[in-house]
Parts: C-alpha cells; structure tokens; sequence
C-alpha cells in the first residue's frame, strides 16, 4: 500500500487494474487505492511481470502492506521480495472511499445495497441509487445544542497535514511586489497569434518563473528528511487545486523547469481536469518538491501559505491588480502589481535566500520573452 | 442560430464546468465567475467549449467584458446574424 500524501496511514484498495501474468513496465496504472482525499491511480516503479495480486478490492490496509507481488525484469525468477501476507481485514462491506462517505453523508446503510462495481465493490453510483430509493429520515435536532459535523475525510486529511506543518515546521515569510506589466503585455502579444485552445494564462507564466527560480535556488525545492534538507534535481511543482466539492489537491507537475511555456499551460490544464475529475496519479500525488496557491481569482492580494510537509517552500500568488507605482525615472503612475510571498522552512534557509529567490522571481518576469 | 440556441449552448458550458449548478437559475445580471466559483482555468474551458459548440473566435481581449449570462448573449447573437 504506496503512501500516497503527507500524513496517510492507511489507503483501501478499490480497483485492480492488472491480473497475474500481466506484463507491466514503468509508469502503468496498475490499482487505484482510495485515500481520505480521493481515489488515486497507482503507478508502477518497475517493469516486469505481475505474479500475483495479495490485496483485494475493498481491503483496506496500513501504508506499507504488500499488495501485490511483481517479478522484476532481468531478475531472476524466485528473487523476487519474500511474499509478505497482507493482514486481514475484518469483514467488512467492500466499498469506495467515495461511496462510504457519501453512504455516510446520506445516512445509507452499506450492508444493505449491491455493489454493481468489480468484484462487487460498491461505489458512488451504487449509494446514490440507494439513497433516491430509501424513506426520507426526518432529522432530530436538539434546540439549543450545538450542531457537530462530522469531519470529512478530506477536511480530515488536509487538518492532518497542516497540523503536522505548523508542529514541525518554523515558518518564515516574505513578500515582494511585482511589476507585471511588461510580463502581461507580453503574454497578450503572445496569445494573439494563437487560438483559444493554445493561449496562455498568467498563471502558467508564473510558474514558469517560479520553476526557473527554484534552479537558481534549489535550497527551496526538495524536503526536511531525517533532520536535514534534501534538495531536488528537478522541479516537480505541485499545484493547490481547490475541487468544487471543497478541499484541495496539490498535484506535482514534474520537471516543470524543462518545460516550455507551452507545455506548461497544457500540464497545468491537463492537470487541473484530472483533479477535478478524480483522476490523479500516485506520482503526481507524492512527488511534488514545492507549492504554488494562486489565490487572485478570488480577489486576494496576498497568500500567507502554510508548507506541505515534507517540502521546505510554497509560493503564494494574488490577484494582479493596477495600483500606483513609482517608476525607475521617478515618475508616479498606474501598474499591474502582484503581490508574491514565499513561505519558507528556516531549518532548510534563511530569509537572505528567500529573499533572493523572490528578486530573481521579479527580475524573470520582467524579461517574460527569456521564460 | 437563435438567442434560445445560444443560450443553451452557454448552459451546458456552465454545466460541465460547474456540475452541480443549475445556470437556467442564474440571473441574466449576475457575475458568472462568482455565482458559480469559477476560476480562470475553468472560465478559459468554458470558452473554449464555445468556441467549439458554436465555432466563434474570441479574441483574448474581449474576455472581461463576457461577465454575466446577458452579456455573453450580446456579445455572441450579432455573429449569427446575417452580414
């Protein structure tokens, strides 16, 4: 069972997407694993040859439980790891992390419906048709007392994480403004010689500047691991996408800092679909070396984030808005500004280098068209 | 193309960017982005789709004047209509 975030534990396997015999190679989709969060796409690190499944759908099983056992190319056969007996669950019904909190949600009984999904495994659709055909229950509530909801998993989740962030992490932070007028007036020359589908957002233009940053300060982009910093050779940018269900996911773009801008915008947008949708990979879930919030859409000119840990950094974006400002030659006038801020982990830098990325973040989107 | 059929080309966009809003509810006047909490990539996604449906070009610079459902419709109803 893969660790599929920060603070999971243990993660129910809801779907094989492989059976004994298989040939896989690095990259496939073999299981998609339910956490608290969502159903995610597990990815395989090996290529070679499924020999047998151990988990079934339905099991749910603490992070680091076997689940299946692979035969490795170029291994020889038997030199496989030693089979480790996955342990049983209690019985219990076989159902999507989805279906159980929306069962729960809608006061459905699991034991009663049949899961019409593989193995019987009951999901989302399974609940929904249960709930239109169950009696209305009328809801008692005391009058006076208070109203506790029960803590969803994703809330449940994301409390977890960012509990253990402000427990471990000594935060600092820093913001500076920028300048974005010559960056837009760029993008907006860019964009007229292409189509609707082709055109870039700021935002892809932002993360394009915070990915060639981070190669310039790579303190920043990597992990606190065993008391000391980690740092990776490659920018794998998370994200924080908010879902309209509410929470959010913070899935990685990987190697953003080889990525044109183009590329970029289509892995932002591909990305963002996927999240929406329930369709995130375990690598994209687990390999992120550092977060961006862009929080303009909602109006918000400064982002104070708290780290996703084990990362060392998130950057924080707000809206672009016109506000005065006092040019080079010393004339006043009107400007796009954004406000950007970084919140940084002081075991892993000091605020002279977070302030140095943050001057190197200004001065790359000055010169847009060197991105 | 009638006013109806470009209306309901704009639905079902919000529709599939925003599954569990009902747009026949907005009101013609309300902003879209925050009535239905859309983000830019969203709002990008839902021009692109039509774009797609109804095969009209529009241009990046018109973008914030398509705010609310009345709007859109204006902007969108003289490009069917014969030269």
């Amino acid at each position: 069972m893969p660790s599929l975030g920060a603070d999971m534990t243990e993660g129910t396997l809801v779907q094989w997407k492989v059976k004994p015999g298989d040939a896989i190679k690095r990259g496939d989709i073999i299981a998609i694993v339910g956490t608290e969060k969502a159903d995610i796409e597990v990815e395989v690190y090996q290529t070679g040859t499924v020999e047998k499944l151990i988990a079934q759908p339905g099991d749910k099983l603490p992070v680091g439980t076997p689940i299946a056992l692979i035969h490795v190319e170029g291994e020889a056969p038997g030199t496989a790891a030693p089979e480790q007996p996955a342990p049983r669950p209690a019985e219990r019904v076989k159902a999507s992390p989805m279906a159980r909190k929306l069962a729960h949600e809608l006061g459905v009984d699991l034991e009663k419906i049949k899961g019409t999904g593989p193995h019987g495994v009951i999901e989302r659709h399974d609940v929904e048709q249960a709930a239109q055909t169950k009696a209305p229950v009328k809801a008692e509530r005391v009058e006076g007392a208070a109203h506790a909801e029960p803590v969803a998993g994703m809330r449940h989740a994301i409390a977890m994480a960012m509990a253990r962030s402000n427990r471990e992490i000594p935060h600092y932070y820093l913001s500076t403004q920028i300048d974005m007028s010559v960056a837009l007036d760029w993008l907006q020359e860019f964009n007229q010689k292409r189509s609707i589908e082709t055109r870039i957002l700021p935002a892809a233009l932002l993360l394009k500047a915070v990915a060639r940053g981070l190669v310039q300060v790579p303190e920043l982009n990597g992990f606190w691991v065993d008391d000391q910093l980690k740092p990776s050779p490659e920018v794998h940018l998370g994200v924080a996408i908010s879902l309209r269900g509410g929470g959010l996911m913070i899935p990685a773009i990987h190697a953003a800092e080889q990525k044109s801008l183009e590329e970029l915008m289509a892995a932002l947008r591909d990305v963002i679909t996927r999240a929406r949708s329930g369709r995130l990979r375990s690598s994209e879930i687990t390999e992120g070396t550092i977060t961006v919030t862009n929080l303009g859409d909602l109006g918000v000119e400064t982002v104070f984030g708290v780290i996703y840990p084990p990362q060392v950094a998130l950057v924080g974006f707000g809206k672009i808005t016109d506000r005065p400002w006092a040019a080079e030659h010393g004339m006043l006038g009107v400007r796009p500004v954004l406000t950007a801020t970084l919140a940084a982990d002081h075991r892993a830098t000091d605020g002279h280098r977070g302030a140095q990325f943050l001057q190197i973040l200004d001065g790359l989107l000055r010169e847009p068209g060197k991105l | 193309m009638t006013d109806a059929e470009i209306q309901q080309a704009i639905f079902d966009g919000l529709r599939k960017i925003a599954p569990e809003a009902d747009p026949r509810q907005l009101s013609p006047a309300a902003n879209l982005r925050e009535a239905l909490d859309i983000d830019s990539f969203d709002f990008l996604n839902f021009l692109i789709a039509l774009h797609e449906r109804l095969g009209v070009e529009i241009p990046e610079a018109d973008y914030g004047r398509l705010t609310t459902l009345s709007a859109l419709v204006q902007y969108l109803t003289p490009k069917f209509r014969n030269p």
